[in-house]
């Protein structure tokens, strides 16, 4: 029986996020609901659960794991060298050049249709360069399978949110967290020690985590069940889970209000000093500017600028891609579990 | 299939017994009798090939619209005026191609009408929620055995035993198989002509309508991008409707050719071999590929007899199903290609 | 909340003390705005099997035991007590039984590949077959590779055999899925539809083998309790009259086998194998971005569904005695799968009353003349049952896909407290509305939970 100190408790409520206030979005189900009367869970009260989550310090401890944090800052983590992609006659990416840097925020933007999301993918090992070469801590991103690329130290999350919508929000996280695991059959059908220390960890890192993003509360809700902010920040979760070394956000504001999108950046900046490398691939010029420390400018394919958010802002080939283009045109996706991973954002509905 | 009665014979040399020998005696006959097969083998996979075009579906109860339109076609020539008899009508040449056609005509008109009512009762509903493909397959199912069970059990009560049942369907013939001309030392019949002539021209009026009328341009389009189609003012309900009708008339068709072929098929649970085989060819030809269930038909006709003679007649369907395997393992697009979409995940 | 594990007059005494910190919980501000839904406890109508659900997860691990053992044992009299509407008429209730005992296994077997890695598996028979071929090649007189006169016994060659079945199959599941699971789900549908045809037309056609048609007779069967009454054993085939027939032994033999099953697949479900399948089911691009090795552990879904399906077999094979081709026909594969899909995918428990309601609705009107006084044909009844399973699949797709007990998986070994919790919260919000939506039983957790109300 676990301890239940009041007191723990009562600081835990302090920690109460305050970007969970914002949660206005409107509940979203996913396409298909096989409409199950299944029983729902409402908000568990956490910190009597697991008590020790109450203490945001806690948290942290557990969320950012032993693991090389805060090493060789600065050095890059990813290199982009020279990477052309075609596809038939079409060149998505053209020669293009850039590099992650371990510690840092790096925002990838660019007009629709530049190939952001055709370099995201290229890092994350979905498609294979024409040519060029990907470099992910120094080895090259080849014909690894995408899962192995995860367990390498990539994790993303999606444009279209695809979360597995039939699980928990903290099964969903724990489903990030057996990337690191080892267990297989045999040690699940005989209940191993290594299987019983490995759901425990999971545990314990799924609550953190859920905590940590700030839905901890919402850990028993079926993912399709949540709120969409929620489930935006249920990805985060997901793929900060499998504990990498890069974190790759496709578009994490799409569909948010502008409350949401601070507490948003307020998250990913306490991400970076967990000591993770993100990269924000993002329309939102604002959300960009606001929270990175370097920012990559594609258009057509091409890189036309790199530098800080100031530099590139005041850059005349940035503002003319940009041009006439307010913030805030990108238009956020509808969020889908389940849709294509790729693709244009559909042009329907808007924020504002 | 006669496979389930067939009592089979030991070896005594082997658990197999193979002989190439009895394939190069017999190469050319072997072609022509695969190429009738295979013509209706690929009647049958348009169907498949154009509803998993438009909807990424596999239409697993395609099978049973072909066994209706073998009843089809039947109760067709019953309201002609024939009837189950071991010899043959003789009616001359031009009549019997008249009735034919009308027989045809039933056919396609039963499994045209099943497939859309299919559509519309059994998969529509689905679509409408959005349902993913596993819960359309289990449906294509329970479907198949709906239909099946119709025919066994209801359908001899509604005409009084004339039509359906346990056992297969007396046959009724027009046609005597009688040798016309022969190639390369193979017997081309009458039966044999009608078969691959009536394929061709069903065949080419079919590709002519996809290709260059309207309705067909509706279809494509639904099939490569159906959002756009929607916004282009294509109604995708009725290029579906359109699809399975489409589909269903050249099952329809496929029964009536494949009665000549066979006219002891007819019976409740002569559809399913014939439709994983039509299925077979439509993925070696390229699923969503008009021209693709064309070729992949006639190929899997061609090289099922050929397997035949190497193996012995009660390997015939395990050759299909072995050739189905090894095409989806190493070339699951077939071998024209998917016109859309992928095989692999 | 951490009572579960503890007896309930302690957690009664813990929950009271606790009362207060829970209390002062409350004024956290975890209200978030609801979700889109109304949690099930709040609805109007809860379905009979979440209300089941609710209950029985609430209860705690001695407890759970203390009703699912006795349950079990009287699932297990339950032939020989032969309840009077129950019973069957036209056919032995004892056989029916077995039959669907060895159906649940198979459901069982179905479920983790279909239900749970959402692998559509139309060729299922033929792992049956496999199994029960296996046990028959190895111990028929028939065949050639008979072990059974030369140094197997008898008497215990088919329990011998039983790991041998377990083995072929799974191999012949690992044989059939390498190649084929890389396929999207419905390539793979028809490509295990045509493997489970081979199976059948191999035994069909391998007549020195298999003898073709004409089958393998005289299987070895567990010589168990050979009496003066029994030469053969209380196994034999010719232990057919009397309560205590064949029939009856080979349910409890499937019922022990069931019980192992169900332990195995259900530590395999809370694992992190039982995770991937579920991620793979929702998303498998996403699964695999997300770390799962997707292949590997579909592999594994195939490779035990089989071996399922195999220790089935088996256990047809020892009982029939009797093996032949043409009951491994595919139609077979699709009432299994209507087992599966009746009971609710994912539902390892629900599938099971699926396979009975496949097993035993046919067989309940075999025979039957009248049902409550009202005169009915019940062989004609019994006849369309293929239609009715149709009829039932079709319109549970379009009106309950999830089957009639929709699956909840538990993905975690230790989330039972967090499950607890939820529960607790969730009643408490239907506390606060109106009783109806509540369990009939009143768990430890609730007791907390009704103080905080106070």
């Amino acid at each position: 029986m676990r301890a239940n100190d009041p007191e723990d408790v009562v600081a835990g409520s302090a920690h109460e996020d305050a970007h969970l206030a914002a949660d206005t979005a409107t509940p979203e189900t996913l396409p298909y609901d096989p409409g199950g009367d299944v029983e729902e869970a409402v908000a568990v009260d956490v910190a009597e659960v697991r008590p020790e989550l109450a203490d945001p310090t806690t948290v942290d401890a557990i969320v950012a794991p032993s693991r090389d944090v805060h090493v060789a800052e600065g050095e890059p983590l990813l290199s982009m060298r020279d990477v052309t992609m075609q596809f038939g006659g079409l060149t998505a990416l053209d020669h293009v050049t850039f590099d992650i840097r371990r510690g840092e925020i790096l925002g990838l933007i660019g007009p629709n249709g530049a190939g952001k999301t055709t370099a995201f993918n290229a890092m994350t090992g979905v498609y294979r360069p024409t040519s060029g070469t990907v470099l992910f801590d120094g080895e090259v991103i080849g014909k690894a399978a995408r899962n192995e690329i995860t367990r390498r130290g990539i994790a993303r999350t999606f444009q279209n949110i695809r979360l597995f919508g039939e699980m928990t929000a903290l099964e969903n996280v724990v489903v990030g967290t057996d990337a690191r695991h080892r267990t297989s059959v045999p040690g699940a059908v005989f209940r191993t020690r290594r299987h019983r220390a490995e759901e425990r960890d999971a545990i314990d890192r799924g609550m953190a985590l859920l905590e940590f993003v700030g839905i901890g509360a919402r850990a028993t809700e079926r993912a399709r069940n949540l709120p969409y902010g929620d489930q935006r920040r249920l990805e985060i979760a997901r793929a900060l889970a499998t504990e990498p070394k890069l974190l790759c956000l496709d578009e994490p504001a799409a569909g948010f209000n502008p409350a949401e999108k601070e507490s948003l950046m307020g998250l990913i900046r306490h991400i970076r000093d967990d000591g993770y490398t993100v990269l924000l691939i993002e329309h939102d010029m604002r959300l960009v500017r606001g929270v990175t420390d370097r920012i990559v400018v594609l258009e057509f394919g091409r890189k036309i600028a790199d530098g800080t958010p100031e530099e590139v802002t005041s850059d005349p080939a940035v503002v003319a891609a940009y041009l006439g283009v307010p913030d805030d045109a990108a238009v956020p996706d509808l969020p889908e579990i389940g849709g294509p991973t790729t693709g244009a954002a559909p042009t329907t509905g808007g924020t504002r | 299939m006669s496979l389930l009665l067939h009592g089979g014979q030991l070896y005594a040399d082997g658990v197999i017994d193979f002989d190439l020998g009895r394939l190069a005696d017999n190469f050319w006959a072997l072609t022509v009798d695969g190429l009738t097969y295979g013509a209706i083998y690929a009647l049958v996979a348009v169907g498949y090939t154009l509803v998993y075009g438009v909807l990424r579906l596999i239409n697993f109860a395609h099978s049973e619209i072909f066994m209706l339109g073998m009843f089809g076609q039947y109760a067709m020539l019953m309201l002609l005026g024939f009837y189950p008899s071991g010899n043959a009508f003789d009616k001359g040449v031009l009549l019997t191609v008249v009735y034919l056609c009308l027989a045809m005509i039933g056919g396609m008109v039963v499994s045209g009408g099943a497939a859309v009512g299919l559509e519309r009762l059994a998969y529509a509903p689905l679509r409408k929620r959005g349902a993913p493909s596993l819960v359309f397959l289990i449906t294509a199912i329970g479907a198949s055995f709906i239909l099946q069970e119709f025919v066994h059990f209801v359908l001899p009560k509604l005409t009084g035993g004339e039509l359906g049942g346990v056992n297969a369907q007396q046959p009724i013939r027009l046609v005597v198989p009688t040798t016309q001309f022969t190639i390369f030392g193979a017997d081309v019949t009458n039966v044999d002509l009608v078969i691959i002539v009536a394929a061709l021209a069903l065949a080419f009026v079919t590709d002519r309508f996809i290709n260059a009328t309207k309705f067909g341009r509706g279809i494509r389009a639904v099939a490569q991008d159906p959002v756009t189609a929607t916004l282009m003012g294509v109604s995708r309900e009725r290029i579906i409707m359109l699809t399975f009708l489409i589909g269903g008339v050249l099952a329809g068709a496929a029964a009536m050719l494949y009665t000549l072929r066979v006219p002891s098929g007819i019976i409740f649970s002569g559809g399913f071999i014939l439709g994983i085989k039509a299925f077979s060819a439509a993925v070696l030809g390229g699923i969503g590929n008009l021209r693709g269930a064309l070729l992949g038909g006639l190929l899997l006709g061609v090289m099922e007899l050929y397997g035949q003679a190497v193996f012995g007649t009660e390997w015939r369907d395990v050759v299909a199903f072995v050739l189905l395997i090894l095409v989806l393992m190493f070339r699951p697009t077939g071998i024209l290609g998917e016109s859309l979409g992928r095989a692999r995940a | 909340m951490s009572t579960s594990d503890t007896p309930d007059a302690t957690s009664a005494k813990a929950t009271s003390a606790k009362s207060t910190s829970a209390k002062a919980t409350t004024s956290r501000p975890t209200s978030l705005p609801p979700a889109g839904r109304t949690p099930v406890a709040q609805r109007p109508h809860a379905g009979l099997g979440d209300r089941l659900r609710l209950w029985w997860d609430a209860l705690a691990r001695p407890t759970q035991w203390a009703i699912g053992v006795p349950f079990i044992l009287l699932i297990a009299a339950l032939p020989v007590i032969r309840p009077p509407l129950l019973t069957t008429v036209g056919t032995d209730f004892g056989s029916v039984m077995a039959q669907f005992g060895m159906v649940a296994l198979i459901a069982i077997g179905l479920n983790v590949v279909v239900g749970q890695a959402g692998l559509l598996d139309l060729g299922y028979v033929g792992f049956y077959a496999i199994g029960a071929y296996t046990v028959a090649l190895l111990t028929s007189p028939d065949s050639p590779w008979n072990l059974t006169d030369d140094w197997l016994s008898n008497d215990w060659a088919w329990l011998a055999c039983l790991p041998v079945a377990i083995a072929v199959t799974a191999i012949s599941g690992l044989i059939l899925g390498s190649p084929t699971l890389r396929l999207r789900g419905d390539y793979l549908a028809i490509v295990t539809l045509g493997f489970g045809e081979i199976v059948r037309l191999l035994a069909d056609n391998l007549d020195s083998v298999t003898g073709g048609g004409r089958g393998l007779s005289q299987v070895a069967y567990p010589r168990v309790g050979v009496s003066e009454e029994h030469p053969n054993g209380v196994f034999s085939a010719g232990n057919a009259s009397g309560t205590l027939n064949a029939g009856v032994w080979w349910f409890w033999v499937s019922i022990v086998l069931i019980v192992i099953a169900l332990l195995v697949v259900g530590n395999l479900e809370r694992s992190r194998v039982g995770r991937a399948w579920v991620a793979i089911r929702e998303d498998e691009d996403a699964a695999e971005i997300m770390g799962v090795p997707t292949f590997r552990f579909k592999l594994w879904a195939f490779v035990i569904g089989a071996a399922i399906g195999g220790i089935s077999g088996a256990l047809y094979a020892g009982q029939v005695q009797f093996v032949v081709p043409t009951n491994f026909n595919v139609i077979n594969s699709m009432l299994f799968l209507c087992a599966v899909v009746l009971g609710g995918q994912g539902n390892k428990l629900g599938v099971i009353v699926g396979a009975f309601v496949v097993v035993y609705l046919p067989n309940f009107f075999l025979g039957r003349t009248e049902i409550f006084g009202i005169p009915i044909d019940g062989n004609e009844i019994a006849n369309y049952k293929y239609l009715f399973f149709g009829l039932a699949l079709v319109l549970l797709m379009i009106f309950r896909p999830q089957g009639l007990f929709p699956a909840r998986q538990k993905l975690l070994t230790y989330g039972r407290e967090l499950y607890v919790a939820a529960r607790a919260a969730a009643r408490k919000v239907s506390g606060a509305g109106d009783g109806s939506g509540r369990a009939d039983a009143v768990p430890a957790v609730d007791v907390a939970t009704e103080g905080d109300a106070r």
